[in-house]
């Protein structure tokens, strides 16, 4: 139901970019420095739980590309090997894509139970591919801190999230 | 209202045409060749990498300045609320410092008047650029900077960037205008080491955590908590004598350095360029100290 006019249009377009939107400028700002004493060693995965609330939610207006996309600006931008964080994203987001009949609709502590599920598998996918990549095995503790720190701010994003689906997507 | 319930409706069934199950197989698989590609070619991703962060550089710039002032307001507030101690050990430290520096001057010139008699060759003057942090990852697979200066402010692959308290880690990437700082905690990094006190040399390796591992150390060697560990300059990867850290804990299967840097603090970094020759023909050749990453290939 594309509108016809070039104002409509343009007002279609903005929003639709918008779960796009905010998974690049999570990634952007998961790389920059916060200087905060606690968060300073490992900061969480923001774009992934971004990638989780639109791969349920809205999959129509993240597609594929953009989620491998999402993945490979942050691969360059943090330093890992090129094409894992894609291959996270993209399996994230296919998984929970497979599993959207069940959590559509739902209230919020089973999508948050869902992530604490999805979020260490993602991890150990990360792990494995890393270690793989490397040629050692990654130490896992900074990595069990990650996840723990991940689900635990979850309701910090899911929040915000819903606010803006229902506020700037309602109509598009 | 019944056309958004459709609409709902609509969204919440399963979107698994053909087309996107091939799109999703195909993009799985662009993700595992680009992984098999940086490791084949790891120029050319290295060229695509500093391609972005110079393009991203001025965004991440901006980005950090605000959050630099959140982390300002946040240590004012901190050291409001501690200022009564903090004033005293500082008069403490201060009178302590003040000893060890004119003993430092002593020492200073007994080592000139030293050096002069044995005609010691000079170790070489170094050039330095320091730049503002504008990323860091932070995550639990590498640990690595960026950093708002590249080739046209004199970065070059090698370099060893270090702050005031110590060694923070060395260039591994140097775009335009933008650099990327493998940190010594980092899984992969590997230095050469000399412990202070008993001139041990050893390797000291990172493991993504806060600590750092000293490898291939001598089976006698006599090592105590507190030791300084410093660069050796060994092999021409890093100048010699940067501080590291210090020894932390003495077990029997590892021995820990906590390094003196403070990782939340880091806003500013400085890189060093003592125009090493490095270990390679074709940097020595270039005269600088260009490393290759990955650790196959023998450079730590």
């Amino acid at each position: 139901m594309i509108p016809a006019g070039w104002v409509e249009r343009t007002d279609f377009t903005a929003r639709s970019l918008l779960p796009f939107a905010t998974v690049l400028l999570l990634v952007v700002v998961s790389v920059v420095p916060w200087h905060l004493p606690g968060l300073a060693p490992i900061t969480p995965a923001f774009s992934l739980m971004a990638v989780y609330y639109w791969a349920i939610y809205r999959p129509d207006k993240l597609p594929y590309a953009a989620t491998f996309a999402a993945g490979l600006l942050q691969d360059l931008l943090s330093g890992g090997p090129l094409g894992m964080m894609a291959l996270v994203f993209l399996c994230v987001h296919g998984v929970v894509g497979s599993q959207r009949t069940f959590l559509h609709g739902k209230p919020f502590r089973v999508v948050w139970w869902g992530f604490s599920l999805v979020a260490p598998g993602a991890a150990a996918l990360g792990w494995i591919v890393a270690s793989a990549y490397y040629g050692l095995l990654v130490p896992p503790l900074p990595l069990i801190v990650y996840v723990v720190l991940t689900v635990l701010l979850y309701p910090l994003l899911g929040f915000v999230f819903t606010k803006l689906h229902n506020g700037i997507l309602a109509r598009v | 209202m019944r056309s958004i319930r459709g609409r709902a409706l609509l969204q919440a069934l399963p979107l698994k045409s053909a087309a996107q199950r091939s799109a999703f197989a195909l993009l799985v698989g662009l993700a595992i060749s680009l992984m098999i590609v940086s490791q084949v070619e790891p120029r050319t991703v290295e060229r695509l990498r500093t391609g972005i962060t110079d393009v991203t550089a001025p965004v991440l710039g901006f980005f950090s300045r605000p959050a630099a002032s959140v982390a300002e307001v946040a240590d004012e507030i901190d050291s409001i609320m501690a200022v009564h101690a903090e004033n005293e050990r500082l008069q403490e430290e201060n009178s302590r410092l003040l000893r060890w520096q004119s003993l430092a001057s002593q020492l200073g010139s007994e080592n000139e008047a030293l050096r002069a008699m044995l005609k010691v060759v000079p170790d070489p003057q170094a050039h330095f650029v320091t730049a503002r942090v504008i990323g860091d990852a932070g995550g639990p697979f590498v640990r690595t900077l960026l950093v708002a200066a590249g080739e046209q402010q004199g970065v070059r692959k090698g370099q060893a960037v270090v702050t005031a308290e110590g060694l923070v880690g060395r260039v591994v990437e140097a775009g335009t205008s933008s650099g990327r700082i493998l940190l010594v905690t980092d899984l992969n990094s590997r230095i050469p080491v000399v412990i202070s006190g008993s001139r041990q040399r050893a390797i000291l390796a990172g493991n993504n955590t806060g600590s750092l591992r000293l490898e291939f150390l001598a089976v006698d060697a006599r090592l105590g908590i507190g030791d300084r560990v410093v660069t050796s300059g060994e092999g021409g990867a890093f100048p010699p004598g940067l501080p590291i850290g210090r020894i932390s804990r003495v077990g029997e299967d590892a021995v820990l350095v906590e390094p003196w840097v403070k990782w939340g603090r880091l806003e500013f970094v400085t890189v060093l360029d003592y125009s090493l020759p490095g270990i390679l023909p074709a940097t020595r050749r270039a005269g600088r100290a260009h490393m290759i990453n990955s650790p196959i290939e023998g450079a730590p």
